[in-house]
């Protein structure tokens, strides 16, 4: 293993353990500030991959919004504490499917990719970096990213009405 | 110089991490959080899968299911707390008036 897989495999093993936290917690802004582990230890195997766009991208947007967003709701709804209030009867059968996912998924990636002889990612001078991107977003692209334009403009108006209080 | 399946494990548990997350949780907000989990997941195999092809596209894509995503939790967490407002308690197992 080379030294950027020994630092990715740390960078794993602690957004890993952050997500199991996140499902397991008892306290629901634990969860959030667990999120935040796991989302920025996603960011930082971004940028071990080479792609720095979308890892500082992932910074601004999930753990610089997107938690934000989540800590305001929890505020809002009164965030509950203790076990019974936080998880639900079937705990047991959607840790079994859980399990059965992840064997599943290990499964199929070691017998398509089998690890002796797996591609690595070596990414070559240009091929990821932000103008490669800015390109083929503004050529290949542009009708979806209108579309998404669209999509949040959808979304932030359907917000406002949404939470809006019924009293005038 | 990474290997491609070392990126598709971790993405493998953070999905799996979220499906246990969906399944088992009662909060709807740490639902939320589950599915977001979930769509990292997804994410880091899109950007693994296009650095190994040398293409632009798998970032293109996550950026859009960026996008997606942030509108999600906008709308999702503005269902929230309109629901809260009405019945002062969030757990999913009470939301079942469309059910039968």
């Amino acid at each position: 293993m080379t030294a950027q897989e020994w630092v990715f495999t740390a960078l794993a093993v602690v957004g890993s353990l952050a997500a199991f936290r996140l499902v397991t917690t008892t306290n629901v802004v634990h969860g959030a500030l667990f999120l935040v582990v796991a989302l920025a230890a996603v960011g930082g195997a971004y940028l071990l991959l080479a792609a720095e766009f979308v890892a500082w991208v992932q910074v601004l947007i999930y753990v610089g919004a997107i938690v934000i967003l989540f800590l305001f709701g929890l505020m809002l709804t009164r965030a509950p504490i203790g076990r019974a209030a936080l998880d639900n009867q079937q705990r047991g059968i959607a840790f079994v499917i859980a399990v059965l996912m992840l064997g599943g998924l290990v499964y199929l990636v070691q017998s398509a990719f089998p690890w002796d002889s797996a591609s690595k990612i070596a990414p070559t001078a240009g091929a990821g970096s932000t103008a490669t991107i800015g390109d083929s977003l503004f050529r290949s692209y542009v009708l979806p990213f209108e579309a998404v334009s669209f999509l949040l403009l959808a979304a932030l108006i359907g917000a406002l009405v949404l939470s809006r209080r019924d009293d005038r | 110089m990474i290997r491609l399946p070392l990126a598709l494990f971790f993405s493998a548990v953070l999905f799996s991490a979220g499906v246990y997350g969906v399944l088992a949780r009662r909060n709807a907000v740490l639902v939320l959080m589950s599915i977001e989990l979930m769509l990292n997941a997804a994410n880091l195999a899109l950007v693994a899968f296009g650095q190994r092809h040398g293409t632009p596209s798998g970032q293109v894509l996550v950026f859009f299911v960026m996008c997606v995503a942030a509108a999600e939790v906008a709308v999702g967490l503005a269902i929230i707390v309109s629901i809260f407002r009405m019945r002062r308690r969030l757990s999913v197992d009470d939301l079942s008036h469309l059910r039968y």
